[in-house]
């Protein structure tokens, strides 16, 4: 079953806010392997200016989670999860996420494309602050890979 | 010392080899909540038609951008980070894998700086496009 492309047009509500905590940032910036004082450390963290530990650049996927299962679990998507490849990746900020951050993300598909019998879907997922304000867009391309690819 | 002081598109900014095992794998699962068997479990790996276990597309884009986070030493912060999965990251459960990482400037504007990320395992990369935006402090 091809990938709906209707899907470029549906509006998505934005999941249940994720509240960012200190122990998850830590945790998180373990498995990337990240030893910068200021994942770790509220003091180093403070000292640069932020409010609170700093979480690491790919945090975002963890946040972003719920609206890939939001995705899947559409009826008609036409995605064979066990399927998909991550194709690319991209993180935007308009500031860094720190600790104490309560995230809402509002999912968007913005576009389909068929190439060689797999599809390629796009999409967009962004992230606002408590106040509304934005945080950063996770940009994601999934390769589905077609049955006989 | 500010930022871009000194900089110079093509210099290599930081390098770092990772090495990887299961046990990095299973920690990054967990902490991702990412737990497709095809990143721990073997006999999924080969059913599925791949050459072995791999790391996390995610894990990569994660530990590669790190050689950067140190170099700012708090002096700016990434403001943008994209790339792209070109090659999978075979973790082989008894001697791992070993991924290097290389940071160069790629372009100095008014904005900062883009630095530019090669990740290869023995000759072969595994990211393209691998680019990182630092913004200032």
């Amino acid at each position: 079953m091809p990938v709906n492309p209707a899907l470029t047009e549906r509006d998505f509500p934005p999941v249940a806010p994720y509240l960012v905590g200190r122990e998850k940032v830590r945790e998180f910036a373990r498995a990337v392997l990240a030893t910068a004082s200021l994942h770790h450390d509220p003091e180093a963290a403070r000292a640069a200016g932020f409010a609170d530990v700093v979480a690491p650049p790919t945090f975002p996927i963890v946040v972003a989670d719920a609206t890939l299962t939001q995705l899947l679990a559409e009826p008609d998507a036409g995605i064979d999860f066990s399927r998909v490849v991550h194709g690319d990746q991209r993180f935007t900020y308009s500031r860094p996420i720190v600790a104490g951050d309560e995230l809402t993300a509002t999912l968007r598909v913005t576009s389909i494309k068929s190439l060689g019998g797999n599809s390629m879907i796009t999409s967009e997922t962004a992230m606002v602050d408590a106040d509304g304000a934005h945080v950063v867009t996770s940009i994601s391309t999934l390769v589905v890979r077609g049955d006989d690819a | 010392m500010s930022l871009l002081d000194g900089l110079e598109v093509g210099q290599v900014v930081a390098e770092r080899s990772f090495p990887l095992t299961r046990d990095t794998l299973v920690r990054y699962a967990g902490a991702s909540g990412d737990f497709n068997p095809i990143h721990y479990r073997d006999d999924v790996a080969a059913a599925v038609g791949l050459p072995g276990v791999l790391a996390h597309g995610m894990l990569t884009m994660g530990f590669a951008v790190q050689p950067v986070i140190d170099w700012l030493d708090a002096r700016g912060w990434v403001s943008d980070y994209q790339v792209r999965f070109t090659r999978p990251v075979v973790v082989d459960r008894q001697i791992g894998a070993v991924v290097t990482v290389a940071a160069r400037v790629g372009v100095l504007d008014d904005a900062g700086a883009r630095i530019d990320l090669t990740a290869t395992v023995g000759e072969q990369t595994v990211l393209g496009k691998a680019q990182v935006r630092v913004t200032a402090l």
